[in-house]
């Protein structure tokens, strides 16, 4: 007998294209979204009001900037309080580091919607003391109220964010930059930060997202943000497509803001892929 | 009305705010626990279709995650506060004419909060799907394991441990986000202590006792995870 038997092995055969059930259940799970999105669009032609239209777009737009002022100014003013914050949550000194977690603690834990009540209608409840130190022009003010609200919130999370980054680069770099005769400010700038940025982009971008869609509860505190304009808009004339619109806003802007975002860290760590 | 002191407006019973305010959370703890285990089934199905290999089933979890993290929490659940009884009514009339719909707030809640929270949870169960070795599946199947059995017996108990950690910050978010159901009048924590806040003015009072619960309600629930995950850390050391 033989023992040299020439073994033949054949390519394993294609996979089939049949119908497993997996692609039976995605295809008609994609069915449905189709139908959805037809539904929404079909909805929209058919419930297409030009005097509705007239009436609130130029509302929304401007709504839209209300909303997009505030979420700027609370981001830039949080991340300008934030600095003091890491600082403490980094710091040895027991009551510093203390304070400053019971800070990130208090608006990381509580609801945002409890903290603008807080400011608005609990701070809002002294007036006469207010009045007295010459507050009041802030603290009557919806929209200053949800700036300010939104920047001690915003603030408790980029600190954590920042000290997050910071924490993420390796002691040698200190180390390096110290043996190397830079102070400690030059090696935050030259040295530190740099590398922190990287880390943090993508956590700050998420941050940003968040706050554009937390930005829609100022709007129950009687700003007349893009959310604002939809509950008035929803309010006199009953027509749902009034929140069916500033959800496709809504959506439009962190969908742009996402990609934005990822095009970003994809452009600034181009030196990290090979 | 004489000026009441701010114990008397803390004290329990017809004076006092503190049952009614008990009620609220009471409520804010329910929804929260009724919407966890339908936002993790959802959010673990979710994740198992954004890491199959079938193209199609993949486009349709993304989507769904795309719409319910893109659009704001307080749109969603004015959307469906609002559209669901009219499509509801829409499709209802076409047998009884004359039938009206009225949506219960909290199935209203519980319904978005699973939605938003199903789509959070369904990323950290996709990283913690990324994390498990192709090799555990492969060898659940050699040893002649269903592909249910080997999800079942080999992949979900090392799942859960991956996940646990990523999950206890979903749940901290669905409990802070449960005081945006108030917005749609039902009578949870934030609700109750609004109601108490306007009636005796006392506003700075009574949401700083709202923080509080919420504040309380966080730090317990982080003691309770502390407590699983130490348990769970046992079962694996055996």
């Amino acid at each position: 007998m033989s023992v040299s038997q020439a073994v033949v092995v054949d390519k394993p055969p294609p996979l089939a294209r049949g119908w497993p059930r997996a692609r039976i259940v995605g295809y008609s799970l994609v069915g449905v979204w189709m139908l959805f999105g037809l539904g929404i669009v079909a909805y929209l032609i058919y419930a297409w009001n030009p005097e509705f239209f007239a009436r609130y777009a130029p509302a929304y737009l401007q709504g839209l900037g209300t909303t997009l002022s505030l979420v700027s100014i609370s981001m830039v003013l949080g991340a300008i309080f934030s600095l003091p914050v890491a600082y403490g949550r980094m710091s040895r000194n027991r009551i510093l580091s203390g304070l400053a977690y019971c800070y990130v603690y208090f608006f990381r834990g509580t609801p945002l919607l409890v903290q603008t009540y807080l400011v608005y209608y609990g701070v809002g409840s002294f007036r006469p003391e207010l009045e007295t130190v010459g507050l009041w022009w802030f603290f009557r003010e919806a929209f200053y109220c949800g700036v300010f609200a939104f920047s001690l919130n915003t603030a408790a999370y980029q600190a954590e964010i920042l000290r997050g980054a910071i924490e993420s680069v390796p002691r040698g770099q200190w180390e390096g930059a110290a043996s190397l005769g830079l102070h400690t400010l030059q090696t935050l700038r030259k040295v530190v930060l740099p590398q922190a940025i990287i880390v943090a982009l993508r956590p700050y971008g998420n941050e940003l997202i968040l706050m554009i869609k937390a930005s829609a509860i100022v709007a129950i505190i009687t700003v007349y943000d893009l959310m604002g304009n939809a509950k008035l808009a929803y309010a006199k004339s009953f027509d749902i497509q009034a929140y069916i619109w500033v959800a496709i806003v809504y959506l439009v802007m962190v969908e742009i803001l996402r990609h934005g975002v990822e095009w970003i860290e994809r452009r600034i760590t181009i030196h990290l892929h090979r | 009305m004489p000026a009441q002191s701010i114990w008397t407006l803390l004290s329990w019973g017809p004076d006092g705010w503190s049952d009614d305010i008990a009620s609220g959370v009471l409520v804010t703890i329910v929804l929260a626990l009724a919407t966890l285990p339908i936002g993790l089934t959802i959010g673990f199905f979710v994740a198992f279709a954004k890491q199959h290999e079938e193209p199609s089933l993949r486009l349709a979890a993304n989507i769904y995650t795309t719409v319910f993290r893109g659009l704001p929490e307080l749109v969603t659940l004015f959307l469906f506060f609002f559209g669901m009884p009219l499509l509801l009514q829409y499709v209802v009339r076409l047998f009884n004419p004359n039938a009206t719909i009225d949506v219960n707030s909290f199935i209203a809640g519980m319904i978005v909060l699973s939605l938003i929270f199903s789509s959070y949870a369904s990323e950290v169960f996709l990283s913690a799907f990324r994390a498990i070795p192709k090799g555990q599946y492969e060898g659940g199947y050699a040893i002649g394991l269903s592909k249910w059995q080997t999800m079942r017996l080999i992949i979900l108990p090392q799942l859960i441990r991956i996940a646990f950690p990523g999950l206890e910050n979903c749940w901290l978010s669905l409990l802070k986000d449960t005081s945006l159901v108030s917005v749609v009048n039902l009578a949870e924590t934030l609700r109750q202590s609004g109601v108490a806040a306007r009636v005796t003015k006392h506003a700075f009072l009574f949401y700083s006792v709202a923080a509080l619960i919420f504040l309380a309600l966080a730090i317990l629930s982080s003691i309770g995870t502390s407590y699983i995950l130490r348990y769970i850390g046992r079962r694996e050391a055996r």
